[in-house]
């Protein structure tokens, strides 16, 4: 395979705030490649806006990146670590590099502005291009992700659209600096089940056309199914799983995943008998367990070790990584806690 | 704040939770206990007061302030010192100042001048009153006015009318702001428009001249008490829109909520739903919208008899001692006529910071 | 859009019917009339108006008739630019409101601009520099603004500049300048004299408004849009004025409508107090005198000026709010 596009290791973003520190995104693994797509998924909560928003430099106040690389290979082989970048220069990658496309699109945009504007602003901004121009090309762009009658729509507020029809131009807008990562958080959490198919419908074949990498977040296992080529699951800050989207789905290694899985809701499943679900809820950011952060929940817990030292990441024999004691870390994890007890 | 407890946070009623909220804003809390005080001084008005308010005497005219001396050669025995009558070997008029020579000396809850408690029982005690007084002699903590009459007292009574025409102003608004605004709302229709239009025009109206025009043709022969009332009447008339506005904004928004339409669907009666479901939720609202409408009742008074057409004298209150200020000459000649001003800027803070604290802990995300 | 403007319209027709109802029924409402406050006061300067006397002035005036009458014929003449005479001052209203009623208009207008150019850059930066010093600094003179009562301002103002400078502040107009012919060298006189006055009278709306912006930028600040500019890579300022800026605008901008009422307002108690030639002092004056054509028609002139003020807000309002513009709201 070749080099991935965007390289993030061991990447630590921290809220602090007056009640105390947030660990948010607490070491986090992940690569993504031309052409495919990551899927990254886990419970509301669990760090995957906040790892989206990491990379592009957006994290909102009082949060910040305090560690581990974020590095990207641009279109002409150099590779930058964004980490180390400063705001200004930051921006000029926001839009024409790496671009966001938003959960709820009546939110993520103005009411203020025609969408015309709205896209055509990065355009001016990254690409010097002046009013008339930026304006062709942004109705190209709604035309490409499959707005109706693009040159009537470009005036329009995005009050006047549909919600289907607003993600289009969310993601046009996104598109709109030639991006070759794009992030796309929960973009179809707020959509019908017809339109969500039309939108993922959409990412792939303009992932297909221009070979985006693409990032999708979601909590929904099955967005993950249809669009992801590889996977990482995340809990607490923590990528507890990563891999192929097939091997996720037929052989899941962490506790968690299983439990993911599980709890899908599915056709096939006996009539009358329960949903399973995954027992306790996410822990307050303040109050996290030791030890493995899953511990609490997890059905498959051994109990001594689990409960009091962190699992590190294992590199799996299949190309694969689990942060779990199950397959991997259990003697240095021993050996570090009889050292402490002694 | 992670130490609450989370079990006891969670059966707390509405109210609970809200004064929870309400305790965290420092500043609203101080201005409470504040508050609380000025509003007890206000009812121990003549107590606290140390000569009669209403009482002249050329002879006290325009004295600087007086500390009180707390201690003499033989310990603690708080005294004041004596006036004494000079006179101006250039005018030939007698002066009155201060002799450091007399002591006069202070006693605790003695006999001063006759006054009702409460506006019931007669009394003469005071907190402090002088023994052995000679004519002219007070306790000037603040000074006097031209008239020769001690601030101090004059102000504690002022506080009093001043603060209560806030309150009974306020309620009247209320009274008004309620009704319509919720008559606005819950029949809606033709009802709300006209009442609606009645507010815009009535606040796209420049307010100081209706009131003026208003106050200005009370008759100069009623008493204090009745021109007291109509200034009252005059301001609320003006000042229920506000709380008209804040009433209807909520009622409409809660008519949309689902547990409204769950009443309904129960069988509650329209006024049931209105007091036992809806009024609830934007009680405080109104509390803080009513705590923020105070400070503008008290400018509103202040204002009018500062500019000499609200309350006349011999009522006090807070704009009649300011009226005394207006004049630059006279207060380069007494500055002290301005500290009445303190007492003013002070409350109407106090009560900016409570109405911006209840109206955080009703509402933290409104 | 068409329809909210009419509306709009049509409302401050309505509301200057009003207030000139009001006006007059408040001249009209104190016991006696205009002639026995004036036989009072001439009695009280030692001579007498004998009833026959009395009479006539009350035909002269109209005095007699019954309200709505007297009302009418107010209407009839008001609308042929005829307001009346000055009863106190034997001379047309006109002549003896002269200029004042447009220095009242000026000085609140400087009120109004002072406030909108103070307001909204203060407003954005306390949102934006949250628990700055400045931020506090701006908070605590915002408290100021608003338990301070402009007239206490003016007071306190014109002490502290007598006792510590020997100035005394008051007047639009130096004292030469202030019976002159209008010049150049007049206007300049009275654009050097007006920021003190403006400003004391535009603190008070000044600190509402600062507060207005800053809660609702703050509010907007969170919002995803914003995450949006910044994620498409335009500057901070750039982000922030564009979007959100503009969305707390709004509710900053609806609040200037009744702005300019509260400026009109407050112009006449600061200009007692500071001893301005304005509208102010002159309609105290009225008042108590009860001299109802002048007193009425000041009072109409304010108001009228008001709702003119108000509508003109109105359109600024819908220029800034495309919602507005698109649904007639």
């Amino acid at each position: 395979m070749a080099d991935p596009i965007l390289s993030v290791r061991g990447l630590k973003t921290q809220f602090f705030g007056p009640e105390g520190v947030v660990r948010a995104v607490d070491g986090v693994d992940f690569d993504v490649f031309e052409g495919r797509t990551l899927g990254v998924v886990g419970e509301s909560g669990c760090g995957k806006s906040v790892t989206a928003r990491s990379v592009l430099g957006i994290v909102d106040r009082p949060g910040r990146v305090v560690g581990g690389s974020m590095k990207l290979r641009r279109a002409n082989g150099e590779v930058v670590d964004l980490g180390t970048l400063t705001n200004e220069q930051m921006r000029k990658y926001r839009g024409p590099e790496i671009a966001l496309v938003f959960q709820e699109p009546m939110a993520s945009f103005s009411q203020h502005y025609t969408i015309g504007n709205q896209i055509g602003e990065g355009i001016k901004l990254h690409m010097g291009l002046d009013d008339r121009a930026a304006k062709k090309r942004a109705i190209e762009l709604l035309d490409m992700v499959g707005v109706p009658q693009p040159a009537r729509r470009v005036d329009d507020y995005p009050f006047q659209l549909s919600g289907g029809l607003r993600q289009r131009v969310m993601i046009a807008m996104a598109l709109s600096c030639d991006p070759r990562v794009l992030i796309a958080d929960e973009p179809t959490t707020a959509l019908d089940v017809t339109t969500q198919a039309q939108i993922l419908d959409l990412l792939r074949t303009l992932q297909k056309d221009r070979g985006l990498a693409i990032i999708l977040i979601t909590h929904d296992m099955g967005v993950i199914a249809e669009m992801a080529h590889d996977v990482s699951v995340m809990y607490l800050g923590r990528a507890v799983e990563t891999g192929s989207v097939k091997e996720i789905f037929e052989t899941p290694k962490h506790p968690y995943t299983r439990a993911l899985l599980r709890s899908i809701p599915t056709v096939l499943a006996k009539p009358r008998t329960r949903l399973p679900t995954i027992a306790g809820s996410i822990p307050h950011p303040f109050d996290r367990p030791k030890g493995c952060s899953y511990h609490p929940r997890c059905a498959e817990i051994i109990g001594a070790v689990c409960e009091k030292a962190e699992p590190p990441a294992v590199d799996t024999d299949d190309g694969r990584q689990v942060r779990c004691f199950l397959h991997g870390g259990m003697e240095e994890a021993k050996a570090s806690l009889q050292g402490a007890s002694a | 704040m992670a130490q609450i407890d989370s079990e006891k946070y969670a059966v707390a009623t509405q109210l609970q939770l809200t004064w929870w909220r309400f305790r965290r804003h420092k500043l609203a809390m101080i201005s409470l206990v504040l508050l609380v005080l000025v509003y007890l001084l206000a009812i121990f008005a003549d107590f606290l007061a140390t000569q009669d308010p209403h009482a002249t005497d050329a002879r006290t005219s325009y004295i600087a302030p007086q500390p009180i001396q707390w201690f003499d050669d033989n310990g603690f025995n708080p005294h004041v010192y004596g006036i004494k009558g000079v006179r101006d070997m250039k005018t030939f008029k007698l002066v009155y100042t201060v002799d450091p020579n007399r002591k006069v000396y202070i006693d605790f809850f003695g006999q001063g001048y006759e006054y009702n408690l409460f506006g019931l029982i007669p009394t003469k005690v005071h907190l402090m009153t002088l023994r052995n007084a000679e004519r002219g002699d007070g306790i000037y903590i603040l000074g006097t006015d031209l008239l020769g009459r001690d601030l101090w007292s004059r102000l504690m009574v002022a506080t009093r009318v001043s603060l209560t025409i806030g309150l009974v102003g306020v309620s009247i608004s209320l009274f008004l702001g309620v009704l319509l605004g919720g008559i606005s709302a819950v029949y809606g229709g033709i009802v709300d428009t006209m009442i609606q239009r009645t507010i815009e025009v009535i606040r796209s109206m420049p307010t100081i001249p209706l009131w003026l025009g208003l106050a200005a043709a009370l008759p100069n022969n009623w008493s204090v008490l009745q021109v007291y009332f109509a200034i009252t009447i005059i301001i609320s008339l003006l000042a229920w829109t506000d709380l008209a506005r804040v009433v209807r904004g909520k009622f409409l928004a809660l008519k949309e909520e689902d547990f409204v339409m769950a009443a309904e669907l129960a069988g509650a009666s329209q006024g049931r739903i209105i007091f036992r479901h809806m009024l609830p939720s934007f009680a405080s609202h109104i509390i803080a919208a009513v705590s923020l409408a105070l400070p503008a009742m008290i400018i509103s008074e202040t204002s009018l008899s500062f500019l000499g057409l609200g309350l006349r004298p011999p009522a006090i209150s807070w704009g009649i001692l300011l009226q005394d200020a207006q004049n630059i000459q006279t207060l380069a000649l007494a500055p002290w006529l301005l500290i009445s001003a303190i007492p003013v800027v002070v409350v109407i803070l106090a009560f900016n910071f409570l109405g911006d604290g209840l109206r955080d802990a009703a509402d933290p995300y409104g | 859009m068409i329809a909210f403007m009419t509306r709009r319209l049509l409302l401050g027709v309505m509301t200057i019917w009003l207030i000139s109802i009001l006006s007059f029924i408040i001249i009209q409402l104190p016991p006696g009339d205009f002639v026995d406050a004036y036989i009072a006061q001439l009695s009280s300067s030692g001579s007498q108006v004998s009833a026959a006397e009395a009479e006539n002035l009350r035909q002269l005036y109209g005095l007699g008739e019954p309200f709505y009458v007297q009302y009418g014929k107010w209407l009839a003449r008001i609308v042929t630019g005829d307001f009346g005479e000055s009863m106190e001052w034997r001379r047309p209203v006109t002549e003896v409101i002269g200029d004042r009623i447009w220095l009242t208009l000026l000085l609140s207008f400087a009120a109004l601009l002072v406030t909108w150019g103070l307001a909204l850059p203060i407003g954005i930066f306390s949102a934006v520099r949250q628990y700055s010093f400045a931020d506090y600094a701006f908070t605590l003179v915002g408290f100021i603004g608003i338990a301070v009562p402009n007239f206490l301002l003016a007071l306190v103002i014109m002490y502290f500049a007598f006792v510590w400078f020997g100035a005394s502040v008051g007047g639009l107009f130096s004292a030469e300048m202030a019976l002159a012919p209008w010049s150049a060298a007049k206007v300049w006189d009275l654009i050097k004299h007006l920021p003190l006055p403006a400003l004391i009278l535009a603190l008070g709306g000044t600190a509402q408004l600062i507060r207005i912006m800053r809660a609702n930028l703050l509010d907007e600040l969170r919002r995803p849009y914003v995450v949006t500019a910044r994620a498409k890579g335009l500057s901070e300022a750039r982000a922030i004025i564009k979007y959100p800026v503009r969305a707390a605008l709004n509710p900053f901008a609806s609040n200037i409508a009744y702005l300019f009422p509260y400026l009109v307002s407050g112009s006449i108690i600061v200009s007692i107090v500071l001893g301005l030639p304005t509208v102010g002092p002159l309609l105290v004056k009225a008042l108590v005198a009860q001299d109802m054509f002048l007193a009425g028609t000041i009072v109409l002139l304010l108001g009228v000026m008001t709702v003119v003020g108000t509508f003109i807000s109105d359109l600024v309002l819908m220029w800034v709010d495309p919602r507005i513009r698109h649904q007639m709201d």
